[in-house]
């Protein structure tokens, strides 16, 4: 039931709003079409303002991850996240979460397929992945578009938040599924 | 931070591509990468392009006004250095009203916008403020009602109920935004000033 009426929202939550702010704004008089196209050329300017700033961070966590530096991470992290109660399978997803959403995704897939969507594990690496965001991928993206070059403390607290909810996950998982 | 970060995952991929004495793969994945990166960005164009011209009709008309209103008892809490009436405000609401349903699409550009305001706000133009980290720690741990993606992911994989993960999944990330909330706020106090 909650379900349903979630997915209506989303469903309808695109069309309602291109129909409603063009509509609301005419009754207040405002230019829709000049206002918008206004709007418009500071979206494109932007999209392609933060390409360096992908780029930058795509890359280097590409090369981390292909030349299996990733792989030795994991293996390193092993006996803490044993003590944490978190199997080992859906450790490099929790650390892949972080870097990329791309990678994140394809592991994901192969856990479902080689352990199966409703076994604890399959459960655990589901909840992991959508309860989180791409940090570096967002930092990346929304500094760039700034210009912001010291982020202080924006990565460690996106960092923590992340190992946080991972943890959740699996002890939610764990409280629910076990 | 980031600049630490950063070095540390290109010195240790490189070494290790060396040690285990598959060096091609580095020229690889670095090709590779900074083309699917321009690839986003590109993508993100035209769906920016679209949702700032209607933001900008949403500011205009006050609809942005409106919501912020609404939200304000919490915002002032969360950014204490942005002024109550502030564009930030508003759209760093609509920013996480889209992330709640799901629309990535529709938050990237808004969120982008937020930070270009709180920008306004900045002195220094090169470090970031107390209110961007707030805001990038919560945006990072995103609470999202579905997770589309994930429940697409187990359809397709044959699960038996591919839904079951979304009450955790709330759980989980409520329990990660409550974190970031108090991590930004506890990590501010520092003065971190590294390059």
């Amino acid at each position: 039931m909650f379900v349903k009426i979630v997915q209506t929202i989303s469903t309808y939550a695109i069309p309602l709003l291109i129909l409603i702010i063009p509509l609301y704004a005419a009754i207040k008089k405002v230019k829709v079409y000049e206002s918008f196209c206004e709007g418009a050329v500071e979206g494109f300017n932007t999209a392609i303002r933060i390409i360096p700033y992908l780029v930058a961070m795509l890359v280097a966590i590409g090369i981390f991850r292909k030349s299996g530096a990733m792989d030795v991470l994991v293996n390193l992290m092993h006996p803490i996240t044993n003590l944490l109660g978190m199997p080992g399978e859906v450790l490099p997803l929790g650390v892949m979460r972080s870097l990329s959403g791309g990678g994140s995704n394809g592991l994901l897939a192969d856990i479902l397929k080689n352990f199966g969507p409703d076994s604890l594990i399959g459960r655990m690496a589901s909840t992991m992945t959508g309860s989180s965001e791409t940090t570096f991928y967002v930092i990346a993206v929304y500094f760039g578009a700034v210009g912001i070059q010291k982020t202080r403390h924006a990565v460690a607290a996106g960092i923590i938040a992340d190992v946080a909810g991972m943890l959740a996950a699996v002890w939610i998982c764990r409280l629910m599924f076990g | 931070m980031i600049n630490y970060i950063w070095l540390a995952l290109i010195l240790i991929g490189v070494l290790t591509a060396i040690f285990q004495g598959n060096v091609q793969v580095v020229t690889d994945a670095a090709i590779e990468s900074a083309n699917s990166a321009v690839e986003l960005s590109i993508g993100l164009v035209g769906i920016m392009t679209l949702w700032l011209g209607l933001m900008r009709l949403a500011e205009k008309s006050g609809i942005v006004n409106l919501i912020s209103k609404l939200l304000k008892p919490i915002l002032k809490r969360l950014f204490p250095e942005v002024p109550e009436n502030h564009p930030a405000m508003g759209s760093m609401v609509m920013n996480m009203a889209a992330n709640l349903l799901g629309l990535g699409n529709a938050a990237t550009p808004l969120g982008i916008k937020a930070m270009k305001e709180l920008q306004e706000l900045n002195e220094d133009k090169t470090t970031a403020t107390n209110s961007m980290c707030m805001f990038l720690a919560i945006n990072t741990s995103s609470i999202t009602l579905i997770a589309s993606t994930v429940i697409a992911y187990r359809a397709s994989a044959g699960s038996n109920n591919p839904a079951e993960i979304i009450g955790p999944t709330i759980i989980a990330s409520v329990f990660g935004t409550i974190v970031a909330i108090i991590a930004a706020r506890l990590l501010e106090k520092f003065p971190l000033k590294r390059r």
